[in-house]
């Protein structure tokens, strides 16, 4: 028996967001009296493979030939690992890949699959239950797996990264059967740019930002804090700005630490994507705003006179730490 | 070339979501259902692709009767016939299984669905009917054009995209940017009466989850405002009481 993480890489890398899903999948292991095993799949190097045991992993399988991503064969890969390791629990991130990738691991497999949980497992008298966000971030669900193994997606920011474990040991893993059948073209990743899903730190900015051509106020503020920028539904529908920076029920939803909403009102779909941020600081000319109603700090002025001082003040606290 | 659209029944995105019987249901109470907003957006793609006779859509729901005004909106946007396997969805598996068993002797070149429902959010059954079926599958695409055999398809990843290539048969996951939302005219709309809808019996599938039961977050304490002048004092509020930065 074993739990089983997979690990994605970042052009060879690892950041936070795979931190924390090695860190929840080691206390589901201790939950179990069981070992971690990690997966990571493409090329990436030993030691960025070693430092997992940091977080928890016993052992680290690399399956570096595959490189471009396709989540038939990844899952495949996936699946053989687990099956290998006897794993009783997979887990990993629902991210954009991940979404992916955990149902169809979790076919393969004939596995219950929770994605977007939030919150460790419970597991008592043969129950195993994980809370998920679902209507959208209006509600959790408590789902119970009645399979023998099960799937949990982690959302990004939901589980807090734990170190303290020591380097562990790597070993490649050759898949028996995983041809890929997506042909990756071109990757474009802006490097400058905090990955809106993931950002501890967002500044979102609604139609009281008046035009596109303010939005260098929103961005100054985002670069001070280094925060990553989101915007309301009606700016990405009038292309303001583009659709990825979108939050809310038909957007993304994220769950930063810090949700700066300037010039949005607050309508319960936008309300939707970022109820479970810890802080939500609002700024509206509108004292009226439903925003303010699920604020933690609000600041009742105008964008363009509130927004160049906040990011003064912002400069001027990062200066002097 | 023919093109398969699983739609979801959903509350509209206004709801107020709460739950009866001590959590464990959903209150439909007042709720307007509407075709999941991500659906739509497949299926507004998939009529683009199929214009000018290159092609028919049909539209799949797994849902009991009461979906099928649903259904007929989407007939209405465009698409040429639907189905409707008859059942309750229990689970993503047991949704994506019957919409894989129906799929699998008609020759699809593609099945387009939303990104995800926004009732449950699972974002697993388009992968997972890919899964039935051996097939590929991307998730959560910006861009989708297809020559006929090859799809040419933009996909969202962390801090940025990635353009890749796949030949048919496969299965998308929709998101913003594939097509604009079409409204159904006058015509759409008579014509939506009279398309075919077949209904389908479901098939066993082990269910391998359940939701035990539901909360609504927590209320958040109440606001705390801050004088405009002063982003001083919010910075170190910031910083000190809410330790954020």
């Amino acid at each position: 028996m074993s739990v089983l993480v997979y690990v994605e890489n970042v052009q060879g890398q690892f950041k936070k967001s795979a931190f924390e899903v090695v860190s929840y999948a080691k206390a589901i292991a201790d939950q179990l009296n069981t070992n971690l095993v990690a997966l990571s799949i493409g090329q990436t190097t030993n030691d960025e493979l070693s430092n997992l045991g940091k977080y928890g992993a016993s052992k680290v399988l690399n399956a570096g030939s595959l490189n471009a991503f396709d989540s038939q064969a990844y899952a495949s890969v996936i699946a053989e690992a687990s099956q290998k390791e006897g794993a009783e629990v997979v887990v990993m991130a629902n991210s954009f890949s991940g979404k992916g990738l955990s149902p169809r691991v979790a076919v393969k497999l004939k596995a219950g699959l929770v994605a977007g949980a939030v919150e460790l497992p419970q597991i008592a008298g043969g129950k195993f239950s994980v809370k998920k966000s679902a209507y959208s971030g209006k509600a959790f669900a408590q789902v119970s797996l009645s399979s023998a193994v099960k799937v949990i997606a982690l959302n990004a920011n939901a589980y807090q990264v734990k170190d303290g474990g020591s380097a562990a040991s790597v070993a490649d893993f050759q898949a028996a059967n995983a041809v890929s059948k997506v042909k990756v073209k071109e990757v474009v990743r802006a490097t400058d740019k905090i990955s809106l899903p993931e950002a501890e730190l967002v500044v979102s900015a609604g139609r009281g930002m008046k035009g596109p051509e303010n939005w260098n106020l929103v961005e100054n503020l985002a670069d001070a804090l280094g925060a990553a920028t989101a915007c309301s539904k009606p700016v990405s529908d009038a292309g303001w700005r583009p659709h990825e920076e979108h939050v809310g029920q038909t957007g993304i939803a994220v769950s930063p630490n810090l949700y700066i909403a300037i010039g949005i009102s607050g309508a319960i779909q936008h309300l939707a994507g970022v109820s479970s941020s810890k802080t939500i600081v609002v700024i509206n000319k509108d004292p009226e705003a439903p925003f303010f109603k699920v604020a933690d700090y609000g600041i009742v002025g105008d964008a363009m006179e509130v927004l160049p001082k906040l990011t003064e003040a912002v400069k001027a606290y990062k200066g002097q730490s | 070339m023919k093109i398969l659209v699983c739609i979801s029944n959903v509350p509209d995105t206004t709801t107020k979501i709460t739950f009866t019987s001590n959590n464990t249901e959903f209150n439909t109470a007042g709720v307007q259902y509407i075709l999941n907003p991500y659906d739509e957006i497949a299926l507004s793609r998939a009529i683009e692709l199929c214009e000018g006779g290159k092609g028919t859509v049909t539209v799949i729901n797994v849902g009991e009767a009461s979906t099928e005004p649903t259904i007929r909106k989407a007939l209405a946007i465009g698409a040429d016939d639907a189905v409707r396997i008859n059942a309750a969805p229990r689970d993503a598996y047991f949704v994506a299984y019957q919409i894989a068993e129906y799929a699998k002797e008609q020759g699809f070149d593609m099945i387009l669905a939303g990104r995800e429902s926004i009732d449950h959010n699972g974002a697993q059954v388009p992968a997972m009917i890919a899964e039935f079926l051996d097939i590929p599958s991307i998730s959560v695409i910006k861009k989708l054009d297809f020559d006929g055999s090859t799809a040419t398809i933009n996909r969202e990843i962390e801090g940025g995209k990635e353009v890749v290539e796949v030949s048919a048969p496969f299965v998308a996951s929709c998101a913003e940017g594939v097509a604009e939302w079409k409204i159904p005219n006058m015509r759409g709309i008579m014509s939506a009466r009279t398309k075919p809808l077949q209904v389908i019996e479901a098939k066993n599938i082990d269910q391998l989850s359940a939701v035990e039961v539901y909360e609504t977050p927590a209320p958040r304490s109440a606001v705390k405002m801050v004088d405009a002048a002063d982003m001083t004092g919010l910075v170190n509020l910031l910083h000190t009481e809410a330790k954020v930065i």
